[in-house]
């Protein structure tokens, strides 16, 4: 046998597909006790909804733990950041998002956006530089000294804004729902499934279709290697973690819309099911990161809606069932 | 350009273990020196010190004038060092192609250079965008060694390249690495199969307990079985 030859055993790769169908897997299990069509339409599009913006909050994380086994317990502060940036930008344009134009309203939530994913990325870099930096490779002082800037951030916000849940609302054309017979679907949480899927399409495309992408890949699976390499995998390193802070504000930005409210410590009860969904996924991975998002929240929808009691519980026995079938999650990265 | 590497009192601790204990040699410009030692002996952890990797705690590693020893293993990388690790380290994720395009930092993959490759490495040209994780062992060495060569080096550290193959694809190999030797570089090559040391090896450096305790030509210590005996503890002949 040559070396040319040796090609003649390659094995096919498996087609992952069946991770990527564990949603509508959920969905078709949850069908027949939903019962209603209507109820079960309108419960899976605000899932998805939903995941999307978990998605654009735990995306960022992922691919920092890929990249630098960071544990960053402090990912929580980011989402709350931009979330008091929403209520920042959004109060001296009150008379543009409640304007009746699509145009100033769509620009007044395009700001909110960007000065929350602006802040929180200049806040990532800080926090990175300054915490995460002296404890690279530190796992245990990684999560104390991330939670104890998480803390920090969250008294910062609590000092400057207030104790109080401070009230927030989309832009008014985003106001009400479509109806499509009898199935309800929130105008603003369209608009969040299309901002969120957007996020993904451009990481995607980042990812896999430029250079920077391709070292981002490389260095999720074997960081060593990168460098060995010739590439400062610090530095890009800095940039992810940059933009993972900033998706989180961006995320948080669009949570706080959805929930109508304001407040420091919403950041720290998000990062639980951000922590799920990055583990389901399968750390590194963003697409995975994209299906499991995509899971958690239609297994709370549903469970909120069949088995209310569960649903603080659900996401967590989500996790244990599919760690039993996918111990690395659902779309390991290799070499992890 | 080749340059010669040059080891002068290096140690290395990788946590509280002292693994290299003051190793000197030479590897000349444009030869091909062979690092043998049993298992534990410090063949990996020198050439990972020598990359970055790991950090010499005392002593120097110079390529010509440069010094690395100070440096990063990115900033060895970038002063010419290209590096095949034991483990192969490829990006299983990643395609052929994709592992290769990360090999040649300097821009877009010189097609001269990859025809090259492919005459020896054909395997690679067939499968150029499968995922790398895909490929058989002696395939992944193959895009490991390719990946380090995709540019031209000033000097080339394989770490056990034959490690698990089959009989039959380390004869390949041992030719890919002669045509790799007829170009203009310094390799310094970590071998446990004497057969491909023997065929490849210009030089020969032995090491036990973190120090070199031997240096020569190759095709002396290939002839003398009573210093291969006394050196390694085992006989040519067992590794043909």
């Amino acid at each position: 046998m040559s070396a040319t030859d040796v090609g003649a055993a390659l094995p096919r790769a498996k087609l992952e597909i069946l991770p990527a169908l564990a949603p509508v897997i959920v969905a078709a299990v949850a069908a027949p006790f939903i019962g209603s069509f209507s109820t079960f339409a309108t419960l899976t599009l605000a899932s998805l909804a939903m995941g999307m913006m978990i998605f654009t909050m735990a995306s960022g994380l992922t691919l920092a733990f890929g990249m630098m086994d960071i544990l960053n317990f402090g990912h929580g502060a980011f989402i709350a950041l931009g979330a008091y940036v929403a209520t920042v930008v959004i109060l001296p344009l009150t008379a543009w998002a409640d304007a009746d134009s699509v145009g100033l309203n769509l620009a007044v939530f395009a700001a909110v956006l960007i000065g929350a994913a602006v802040v929180s990325g200049l806040l990532g870099y800080v926090f990175e530089r300054v915490l995460i930096v002296p404890v690279y490779g530190q796992h245990l002082k990684q999560i104390l000294i991330t939670i104890g800037g998480s803390i920090v951030i969250e008294q910062l916000l609590y000092g400057l804004f207030g104790p109080a849940q401070i009230p927030i609302s989309p832009p008014a054309t985003f106001h009400g729902s479509f109806t499509f017979g009898e199935i309800a679907i929130e105008k603003y949480r369209a608009l969040a499934f299309v901002v969120g899927f957007a996020v993904f399409l451009g990481q995607m495309l980042v990812l896999n279709r430029t250079r920077i992408g391709l070292l981002i890949r490389a260095g999720v699976e074997n960081r060593e290697m990168v460098e060995a390499l010739g590439y400062r995998i610090d530095r890009l390193f800095v940039g992810v973690f940059m933009a993972g802070a900033a998706l989180a504000g961006l995320g948080g930005a669009m949570w706080s819309f959805y929930r109508g409210q304001v407040q420091a410590s919403m950041g720290g009860e998000l990062l639980v099911t951000v922590f799920i969904v990055i583990i389901i996924g399968g750390l590194g991975s963003v697409g995975g990161c994209f299906v499991a998002s995509i899971l958690v929240a239609l297994i709370a929808n549903y469970a909120g809606f069949l088995v209310p009691k569960l649903a603080l519980v659900s996401n967590i026995l989500a996790m244990v069932v599919v760690l039993l079938w996918r111990p690395r999650g659902l779309y390991p990265v290799g070499g992890r | 350009m080749s340059e010669t590497l040059t080891l002068q009192g290096v140690h290395t601790h990788i946590g509280r273990y002292h693994i290299l204990q003051g190793v000197d040699f030479v590897a000349p410009a444009g030869r091909t020196t062979m690092l043998l030692g049993r298992n534990g002996a410090g063949k990996t952890t020198c050439l990972r010190t020598v990359m970055g990797l790991w950090r010499a705690s005392q002593g120097a590693v110079r390529l010509g004038d440069k010094t690395l020893s100070s440096l990063a293993a990115s900033e060895v990388a970038r002063a010419g060092v290209a590096y095949v690790p034991e483990t192969m380290a490829i990006f299983s994720d990643l395609s052929v192609k994709e592992n290769l395009t990360l090999g040649a930092r300097e821009g877009p993959i010189d097609d001269a250079r990859l025809a090259w490759i492919f005459g020896f490495f054909p395997a690679l040209k067939k499968f150029w965008l499968s995922r790398a994780g895909s490929l058989s062992g002696g395939q992944k060495q193959m895009v490991s060694i390719a990946r380090a060569i995709i540019e031209p080096r000033r000097l080339l550290l394989i770490d056990e390249p034959t490690k698990g193959l089959a009989p039959a694809i380390i004869g390949n190999l041992i030719e890919c690495l002669k045509e790799i030797k007829r170009g203009d570089v310094t390799i310094l090559l970590v071998e446990q199969n004497f057969r491909v040391a023997r065929e490849v090896g210009d030089l020969v450096r032995v090491m036990d307990n973190g120090r070199i305790i031997h240096e020569g030509e190759m095709a002396e210590l290939a002839a003398d079985q009573a210093l291969q005996n006394r050196l390694l503890g085992l006989s040519l002949d067992s590794h043909q």
